[in-house]
């Protein structure tokens, strides 16, 4: 009798079980898990796998400086800014040190904007450089690895290389203190100075109640085939072209403005997030720098992304198969655009919709206030926990010195 | 200009990309100014100066030649600065070699930077195959099948408003079968228009002709749609109801509310009063009325409350009474084409039917007058608002007709071709003077023939037209008159 009882309890189990995961499946929009190079990790849960010591630093390298000038709340570095309010009241965060597994140093470095918004890096390796030094003369943990257990937000064009000029920045390289550290940054490049190895790349901050807000109805049909809205030519800092994005936006505009299927232009229309959600592909050509918002932009409304930067690395590339969700075209085939995109087989197209529609993919694009499961700020935080455990090589025996603390250009020692 | 606009470029591209470290490093030493400082000034002034006069810059040149023995990494350079020469930078210490190389790069442009017509077609395909996935996806879930009702008979506007309507119904998503009643019998004209739908179409024929007063012709076209749903009784159509009259314009959403109606479903309908003389339009805009709208009324909490009808109090006496009057048509109180029907209603003898609709073959004598499908219901109360509660006008109410008089070619094909006769000053035709042939005038008709040119030029062109006829009929020419025959 009490194994008939304990058969009949084990079918009820397993039915129940059953039935909730065909529910779940008939509810919404199909969509297909996303599982990158590191597993299915978009869902997990940082908590308990690491925890992360926020430095005090004076509030002349954050408050203040914000205080100075709020549009970094909501300009695309803004990335930096809501980490770390982010990471004061999370539940990773520890207040003892010497548990810590990771070091976060809130220092906004993108901050000092000019009129037009756009930040000047030119103060940026200063301030970090003082940052350092204060907390590796306060705090005995910088001086134990060296910084191999810090991490960094540094989200400006070329992350640690602190200019907006490719071959400045590249002149540059990363800070030479960062030597060491984890960079979460946004740019993305293989084989390049500024992107060092066991970075975490980031998207861009995209303001998410602002995207939420001009959210259409789905069954509205995707009418527009390819758009795109930006410039194509920088006229003021490069006015005989080829310079601005290698060339490749100024091909895109010479060879397709005459084509009804590409909707272009440089337009900035109020309808801009509306139009996306009646596309099928968004163009996210590289601009000075590789990365730009409209990634962001074209995964929330379910826009195929069309990436045209070459060896550029997306963010969270280890834990999102973005060669399965974008359409990668290497600059010099730009001219054969169309015929690459009408020759993507449906069945291929519509997978790639069903993968955009996952609600986690879109969350792990954004960095919501407050924060959410599944969102960047998790994502980050992931990231950084499968980096754990430290090797034991990066803890430097006594008096064992690597960083040089005298690299760089003269400008950079001046104190800030 | 072009000198100047490229000293402007060259500046501010420099302001640019030193306005930073100017600050920097001139901060430092500003106080004296070196002679190094001073030589390498008027260097720069004697090369600018060259610049101007030779019109371009020339230090491209004479770094080329002076130092093209350290030239190669080019990539690094955009472009060689006059003032001071910068260190050539040491290529950076990199293993690994990337292929992307930091510069200026050509803009590629192919040869012929043109859309290409198969790929076009492959891009629609695509278009439309995510469509189909959106419509899956988030559309209607099991639509059912339009049954759309049509009374129509052969006049000059048939043609028009019947192209219309099958046009909209042609790019209905759903399965459709469309019922065409015609006044006066079936008759080739129409089936010839309606064959080109490619749609299942049931096209039968009313005894009755269609007079000529809009008022028997509402009623008359009443008891044709009460014909078409006696068609959907008994042949057992399964499928939503809806009104689609001639000459009437849809929109697609009024077919996409259309498949959330359970049993009877009121739209919002806007009328199109066809405009009037001038002086009355006047007096129209001072009262302050815009396109009526008929349909169902909502409170806020969107419950059906009762109707919105069409005011004819305002249109008294100003009406149309015959179908080729000039003055407005004026809708009924509630038109048929604001309804919508779950077809199981007036089928017979089916389970499930609620009990305040009245059986079809209680309606419809010979004197009963059905305005509108309410006269179906015991209480109107049940009607269902569509279109966000009656807010979206999904269709518009025109009534237009040509003179009864007039005529037009069967199935608008000229046979035999006519001979068209324009007076032109001087051959050829496209150099014609602005003003057009006085008094010409061709009419075309079933049975009348082209009608005798203008008086003027009268005798010799109708000698030569008649002549000309004579011997070949089929030749539609182009009858020049000289100069000297005008004068």
């Amino acid at each position: 009798m009490d194994f008939w009882k304990v058969g009949f309890l084990g079918l009820l189990c397993a039915a129940s079980v059953f039935a909730t995961g065909a529910v779940e499946l008939g509810r919404h929009q199909p969509t297909e898990r996303i599982s990158g190079s590191a597993g299915d990790v978009l869902e997990d849960d940082p908590v308990g796998r690491l925890k992360v010591f926020v430095y005090e630093l004076p509030s002349k390298y954050n408050k203040k400086i914000l205080q100075k000038d709020p549009r970094c709340l909501t300009h695309m570095f803004a990335a930096e800014i809501f980490m770390h309010r982010f990471l004061l009241s999370s539940p990773v965060r520890t207040l003892n040190p010497e548990e810590a597994d990771w070091f976060y140093t809130p220092v906004y470095t993108t901050c000092d904007l000019t009129p037009n918004g756009l930040p000047l890096p030119f103060k940026s390796p200063r301030m970090m450089r003082s940052a350092i030094q204060l907390i590796s003369s306060n705090w005995p943990y910088w001086n134990r690895t060296e910084g191999a257990d810090h991490f960094f937000v540094t989200p400006h064009d070329f992350g640690a290389c602190f200019h907006y000029q490719e071959e400045k920045a590249i002149e540059r390289g990363i800070l030479p203190l960062l030597q060491r550290a984890t960079l979460v940054q946004t740019f993305g490049q293989r084989n390049h100075v500024c992107l060092k190895e066991g970075s975490i790349t980031i998207p861009p901050y995209a303001p998410p109640q602002k995207m939420h807000a001009h959210l259409i109805p789905d069954k509205t049909p995707r009418s527009i085939f390819v758009y795109f809205r930006g410039l194509f030519y920088d006229v003021g800092n490069d006015p005989e072209g080829g310079y601005y994005a290698r060339g490749a936006r100024a091909a895109v505009w010479e060879n397709f403005k005459n084509n009804p299927l590409f909707d272009i232009s440089t337009e900035h229309p109020t309808t801009y997030y509306e139009d996306m959600q009646r596309a099928v592909f968004c163009l996210c050509p590289l601009g000075w720098a590789p990365w730009s918002p409209r990634l962001v932009e074209a995964v929330i409304f379910g826009c195929i992304p069309v990436i045209i930067a070459d060896d550029i690395v997306l963010p969270f590339a280890d834990a999102i198969p973005w060669e399965e969700i974008g359409v990668f075209v290497d600059e010099k085939d730009v001219p054969q655009l169309d015929t690459i995109l009408t020759s993507i087989p449906p069945e291929v197209i519509l997978r790639k919709q069903r993968l955009l529609a996952n609600p986690s993919m879109k969350q792990a694009m954004l960095f919501p206030q407050p924060a959410q499961p599944g969102d960047a700020f998790h994502q980050v935080l992931n990231g950084l926990a499968r980096k754990l455990p430290h090797e034991k090589s990066v803890f430097l025996k006594a008096g064992e010195k690597v960083l040089n603390w005298t690299a760089g250009p003269v400008g950079d020692l001046k104190p800030w | 200009m072009k000198l100047s606009a490229l000293q402007q470029s060259y500046l501010t591209r420099r302001a640019n990309s030193f306005r930073g470290s100017a600050q920097l490093d001139s901060s430092g030493d500003a106080a004296v100014k070196s002679p190094a400082a001073i030589f390498w000034l008027v260097i720069h002034g004697v090369c600018c100066l060259i610049s101007l006069v030779l019109g371009f810059r020339f230090s491209r040149l004479v770094f080329f030649f002076l130092f093209s023995a350290n030239l190669y990494t080019a990539p690094f350079r955009g472009g060689a600065e006059v003032a001071a020469p910068l260190d050539v930078p040491p290529p950076a210490n990199r293993t690994v070699a990337s292929r992307v190389v930091v510069g200026r790069h050509g803009i590629r442009i192919r040869p012929w930077p043109h859309p290409d017509p198969v790929e076009v077609m492959k891009a629609h395909s695509i278009i439309e195959r995510v469509q189909r996935e959106q419509r899956t996806l988030f559309g209607v879930k099991n639509p059912r099948t339009v049954i759309a009702v049509t009374p129509t008979y052969v006049r000059t506007f048939q043609t028009l408003h019947l192209t219309g309507v099958m046009h909209a119904l042609m790019v209905v998503p759903y399965d459709l079968v469309w019922i065409v009643v015609e006044a006066g019998g079936v008759t080739n004209e129409t089936a010839s228009i309606i064959a080109k739908s490619g749609l299942r179409t049931i096209h039968v024929g009313f005894s009755q002709r269609m007079p000529n007063s809009w008022e028997a012709r509402h009623k008359l076209e009443s008891r044709m749609r009460l014909q078409a749903l006696r068609i959907v009784s008994k042949e057992k159509l399964d499928g939503v109801v809806v009104f689609a009259d001639d000459s009437n314009m849809h929109s697609m959403e009024l077919f996409d509310e259309a498949q959330n109606v359970k049993w009877i479903g009121a739209v919002s309908v806007g009328i199109l009063l066809h405009s009037e003389e001038p002086s009355a339009m006047v007096q129209r805009e001072e009262e302050g009325v815009s396109v009526p709208v008929q349909g169902p009324a909502c409170n806020a909490t969107d419950k059906f409350v009762g109707w919105h009808t069409f005011n004819s109090l305002l249109y008294t006496g100003r009406s149309a009474v015959y179908v080729d009057d000039r003055a407005p048509v004026l809708p009924r109180k509630l038109e048929w084409s604001g309804f919508v029907l779950n077809s199981r209603l007036v089928w017979k003898d089916v389970d499930g039917k609620p009990e305040w609709v009245k059986d079809l073959d209680a309606l419809g004598g010979v004197d009963e007058e059905i305005e509108s499908p309410l006269s179906l219901l015991k209480s109107s109360s049940v009607v269902e608002p569509l279109g966000n509660c009656g807010r979206q006008v999904l269709l518009w109410w025109l009534r237009v007709e040509a003179r009864t008089d007039s005529k037009f070619p069967s199935r608008w094909i000229i046979d035999p071709p006519l001979d068209i006769t324009i007076p032109s000053k001087r051959t050829p035709w496209p150099d014609a003077p602005p003003e057009l042939p006085s008094n010409e005038k061709v009419l075309i008709g079933t049975q009348e023939q082209t009608n005798k040119p203008s008086t003027r030029t009268k005798t010799p062109r109708s000698r030569r037209s008649r002549s000309k006829r004579k011997h070949d009929t089929k030749v539609i020419g182009v009858q020049v008159s000289t100069k000297s025959e005008q004068n």
